[in-house]
């Protein structure tokens, strides 16, 4: 998969992007300052790989998701799918290019409306974006059910008469209707549990398979993206830390902050568990709000040195098809 | 496996025996957890493993009477906890072992501290009820607390609310609170579910040097077996609202066998494996728990199912040293469990 997908162009290439939410305090409601959620992120996406894109709570992993699907609005930067900069697009333009780009959430209890069948639920992009007869619409309704694993009777039923794995299917089926070439997965499995998270990925492979979709997944499980990823990117404090194929990034990790990361990732296997020695971080992640001024990892990073308090680390291609933003990385 | 501290003995600080509990619920009784037996030794620290609704957490708050009652009622069972039945003991003898000699850390550490007190005045408040500490003394002892747990500067901090600390520290604020009174037990549950794993790490790092300097004893629920396999010596499954196996760490990992256990760690995607290998998944969905089991709980999902796993509920059997399973299958390929015919 990865072989097929090095040759084509990238499907989407995000050069410079930055999201900064206003902090807004006072009676008057003035803006005192922004958080830089997303700070120029610079990264391809190939056609046909998953891209795993991994962080902690609050490192900007879902702005970023979200920024590229021009669900929020980007403070700078291009975002550029199949050759089109959508960052600039507006109105019909943007809804034209929409189907092609779709989404799955984490929660989904809070992403289907409680009130909406299955069918309704799954229909209501091709009522949006598509021009179906009724007919046409229930049968491609059963089509998408049937593609993620779910009876066809199921399409007059209530979100709330399925377990998160199915309601995740259902968000999936949704997701799937107006056949998009790229799909931001958010946190996808996060919500569920063990037994059934299994399910829900090996159903996003097989779907990826059948129908050549493109991947951005997200997520903060270090193991699901290493089985799921082709590539990985390691965001930490709205900056990227380093983006390389997924055996390079697990076994030659170039950056501190992924080497800690990786090495705080508990493994099933109490021998392994016994002898291995963990990098543990000191404090916690600095506020977005107020960022360090150099390398956004400095204040906890074990090997910082003093240009790395007041130099911001240039994001490079360190190794081939290997980048890294760190000063000490070679 | 850590060696006991010294002194320890092998008489269960813990001993819980057929606990049952069930909830009335608008669609009629939810049978939570049925028949859980276990015991803790003195300086151990007890894995409990399971998914949502395997009971795990239930068995946990039953154990101090924690659950709102009604809806919930304990149907049977007894908690020992040195020798004595807190189940039966007097409200006010109740509120001597909650925060006392048994603490308690819980998932959400922003929803079980209260916003409006000073995190000082929540740390003294065990410490003035249960020990009779004055203000000055628990006050002193609190800020020791803060610091054994690695809180920076403990005497200032104690004036901050708990929405002025991180998720990590909040964290550790709740463990200070669970260990001011020299608790001999601490129930754990979910501690770090809600964590960044680099704070994981700091917390199951904390925790691994606090037991070796205070010996108490420790039980630690969890969905994540990597955790487990980090820090329990040993492990108990639950499936359905009842125990499935229970084992030494090392045992569980390299000799699961419970067809849940196994299936359980063979749903994790292999360190190695990459995409070429599909991930193994469990079919079907957990049970309802609508009636007190009669057949085994997870004959519907078991690949090894066969007729008597659909008629009758497997006992929990010891099948090897310090090893219990509660399964038919296992019994007739091992040549373990109980007789053939007792359920008969």
């Amino acid at each position: 998969m990865l072989d097929a997908a090095t040759e084509s162009a990238p499907l989407v290439r995000i050069q410079g992007l930055s999201k900064h939410f206003p902090i807004h305090a006072g009676l008057i409601r003035r803006q005192v300052g922004v958080i830089s959620a997303v700070d120029r992120l610079t990264f391809d996406i190939r056609r046909g790989e998953t891209l795993g894109l991994v962080g902690e709570s609050g490192c900007g992993k879902s702005t970023a998701g979200r920024t590229i699907l021009r669900l929020y609005e980007a403070t700078e930067g291009a975002i550029i799918f199949d050759g089109t900069d959508i960052a600039g697009l507006s109105g019909e333009q943007l809804r034209r290019m929409r189907p092609r780009m779709q989404m799955i959430f984490q929660d989904p209890q809070a992403c289907l409306n409680p009130r909406m069948t299955v069918g309704q639920i799954i229909a209501e992009p091709l009522d949006e974006h598509g021009s179906l007869s009724r007919a046409d619409k229930r049968a491609r309704v059963e089509e998408l059910l049937d593609a993620v694993g779910m009876n066809k009777g199921f399409a007059n039923r209530y979100p709330h008469e399925f377990s998160g794995g199915q309601r995740q299917r259902i968000g999936i089926a949704r997701a799937l209707a107006l056949d998009p070439d790229f799909i931001v997965c958010d946190e996808p499995i996060a919500a569920l549990d063990v037994s059934i998270q299994a399910q829900v990925v090996n159903l996003l492979e097989d779907l990826q398979e059948r129908l050549g979709l493109t991947y951005l997944f997200i997520s903060h499980d270090l193991s699901m993206v290493r089985h799921i990823a082709d590539r990985v990117a390691v965001m930490y404090l709205g900056k990227m830390a380093e983006l390389a194929s997924r055996d390079a990034l697990y076994h030659e990790p170039l950056h501190p902050y992924t080497r800690a990361l990786l090495s705080a990732v508990p493994v099933a296997d109490p021998k392994i568990e016994a002898t291995r020695k963990r990098v543990i971080l000191q404090g916690d992640v600095p506020s977005p709000a107020n960022p360090p001024k150099g390398c956004r990892f400095c204040t906890r990073c074990p090997i910082a040195v003093d240009k790395c308090q007041w130099e911001v680390p240039e994001w490079r291609e360190a190794r081939p098809g290997h980048f890294v933003a760190c000063h000490l990385a070679e | 496996m850590k060696d006991l501290p010294a002194g320890a003995t092998t008489i269960p600080v813990l001993e819980v025996e057929n606990l049952s509990t069930v909830f009335a619920t608008q669609d009629g009784a939810v049978h939570a957890v049925n028949g859980v037996s276990f015991d803790l030794r003195p300086g151990e620290l007890l894995g409990v493993v399971g998914e949502s609704g395997s009971g795990k957490s239930v068995t946990m708050m039953s154990l101090l009477k924690l659950l709102p009652m009604p809806p919930a009622r304990i149907a049977s069972g007894s908690v020992k906890l040195g020798g004595r039945d807190i189940l039966t003991v007097s409200d006010a003898e109740l509120r001597e072992v909650r925060g006392g000699k048994v603490g308690f850390v819980f998932q959400d550490p922003m929803t079980s501290l209260n916003p409006v007190f000073t995190v000082g005045y929540q740390l003294m408040e065990p410490l003035r009820e249960h020990m009779g500490l004055s203000k000055a003394e628990a006050r002193r002892r609190a800020a020791e607390l803060l610091g054994l747990v690695g809180i920076p500067s403990p005497e200032k901090r104690l004036e901050d609310y708990p929405h002025q600390f991180s998720g990590g520290m909040r964290q550790r604020v709740m463990i200070a609170i669970a260990l001011a009174c020299d608790p001999q037990v601490l129930i754990a549950d979910e501690p770090t579910t809600a964590l960044d794993v680099t704070i994981q790490a700091q917390i199951l790092d904390l925790v691994k040097e606090l037991r070796e300097r205070l010996g108490m004893a420790i039980v630690w629920v969890t969905h994540d077996l990597g955790v487990v396999a980090g820090i329990a010596d040993r492990v108990m499954v639950m499936y359905g609202g009842q125990v499935v196996e229970q084992a030494g760490v090392h045992a569980l990992f390299e000799d699961p066998r419970h067809p849940y256990t196994r299936a359980l760690l063979e749903t994790l995607p292999d360190m190695d494996g990459g995409r070429s290998a599909r991930l193994r998944s469990i079919p079907g969905q957990p049970p309802v728990l609508r009636d007190v089991p009669t057949a085994c709980p997870f004959a519907p999902r078991c690949a090894h199912a066969f007729e008597q796993c659909h008629r009758a509920n497997p006992p929990l059997e010891p099948v090897g040293e310090g090893h219990l399973v509660s399964c038919w299958w296992d019994y007739a390929r091992t040549g373990t469990g109980p007789e053939e015919n007792t359920h008969a």
